[in-house]
C-alpha cells in the first residue's frame, strides 16, 4: 500500500509530495542518528522533529514518507524544502503510536 | 564501472543547519548513478552524514572530498574547528559535547563517531586543538 493510500485510509493529511511509494516498515525516532542507521528505506518515519533536518534524513534513508504526529505544526520552509525534495509529508493528530498501530493494521505487517 | 577515478568537492557552509546533509546526498545520488550496490551506498551515506554534521555542529562546516574508485569510496571531511580534546570518550556511543539547541534540532545523540565507525571499513581521525579535524572513512566496493 503506498503512502497516499495509509494516508487516507486513515485520515490523515498529505502535506507535500506525491506518496506513491510503498510503505514497506515502520520506524519512529527523533534522533536523527538513530533513524539514519536504523531505520529502513520504504518505511513509514514518524517524528515529531519538525526542522529541516528531518528532511536530508528521510532522503538518505529513502523513507517511504514522514509522518508528523499529534496535530505538530509543519512550518512554510519545511513545506517549500520538501515539496523541491518531493519529500512525502504527512501530518495527523494521532499519535506516533497510533499512526503505526492502525497503519500496521492496514498493511499487515 | 570504469577504471578511471571519480572525484567530487563539496564545501560545507551551514550555519543554521537548514542545508545539512546537502554534501552526503549528493553523494548517494552519484554513487548510485554509477550503480554502486545500495548496501555500499546506504553506509556511505550514513557515515558522510554524519561526519557532515560534526562538521557543522562543532566547526560552522568545513569541506568534503570524495575519491571514487573500482575498489573503494574514499570520504574525507575537513573542518576548522576546536578539535576533539579526548577522542576516547568522543567514540563512546551516547557522549556527546553538542550544546542544547543542537539537540532541540535532534542531534547530539553522541552517536556520529559511533555510526561513522560502524558503517566504514576504515576510519581515520587526525585532530589538532585549536585548528581542526579530519576524518577519513573508506568503504569498500
Amino acid at each position: 500500500m503506498t503512502a497516499r493510500e495509509v494516508a487516507e485510509k486513515l485520515n490523515m493529511t498529505i502535506l507535500t509530495g506525491s506518496g506513491d511509494k510503498e510503505v514497506t516498515g515502520f520506524y519512529t525516532c527523533d534522533l536523527l542518528s538513530w533513524v539514519i542507521s536504523h531505520a529502513n528505506s520504504g518505511d513509514m518515519w514518524v517524528t515529531v522533529m519538525n526542522n529541516l533536518n528531518i528532511l536530508a534524513v528521510a532522503s538518505l534513508v529513502d523513507v517511504s514518507c514522514v509522518v508528523i504526529p499529534e496535530g505538530i505544526e509543519a512550518y512554510e520552509n519545511l513545506l517549500e524544502r520538501a515539496k523541491e525534495k518531493d519529500i512525502t509529508l504527512i501530518a495527523t493528530n494521532r499519535s506516533a503510536a497510533n499512526v503505526i498501530i492502525e497503519a500496521s493494521k492496514l498493511i499487515g505487517r | 564501472m570504469s577504471e578511471e577515478i571519480i572525484r567530487l568537492h563539496y564545501d560545507i557552509n551551514d550555519e543554521d543547519f537548514s542545508a545539512a546533509g546537502e554534501a552526503s546526498s549528493g553523494v548517494k545520488k552519484t554513487l548510485s548513478a554509477l550503480g554502486v550496490s545500495p548496501e555500499t551506498v546506504k553506509k556511505v551515506a550514513i557515515a558522510m552524514y554524519e561526519a557532515e554534521i560534526n562538521a557543522v555542529i562543532h566547526a560552522d562546516g568545513g569541506e568534503a572530498d570524495i575519491e571514487i574508485t573500482p575498489e573503494e569510496i574514499k570520504v574525507v571531511i575537513s573542518d576548522r574547528g576546536p578539535g576533539i580534546p579526548d577522542m576516547e570518550k568522543a567514540m563512546e556511543p551516547g557522549y556527546s559535547t553538542a550544546t542544547e539547541t543542537v539537540r532541540e534540532l535532534g542531534f547530539g545523540a553522541g552517536m556520529g563517531l559511533p555510526n561513522m565507525k560502524r558503517y566504514t571499513d576504515e576510519m581515520y581521525i587526525d585532530t589538532k586543538l585549536g585548528e581542526g579535524t579530519t576524518v577519513t572513512l573508506i568503504v569498500k566496493i
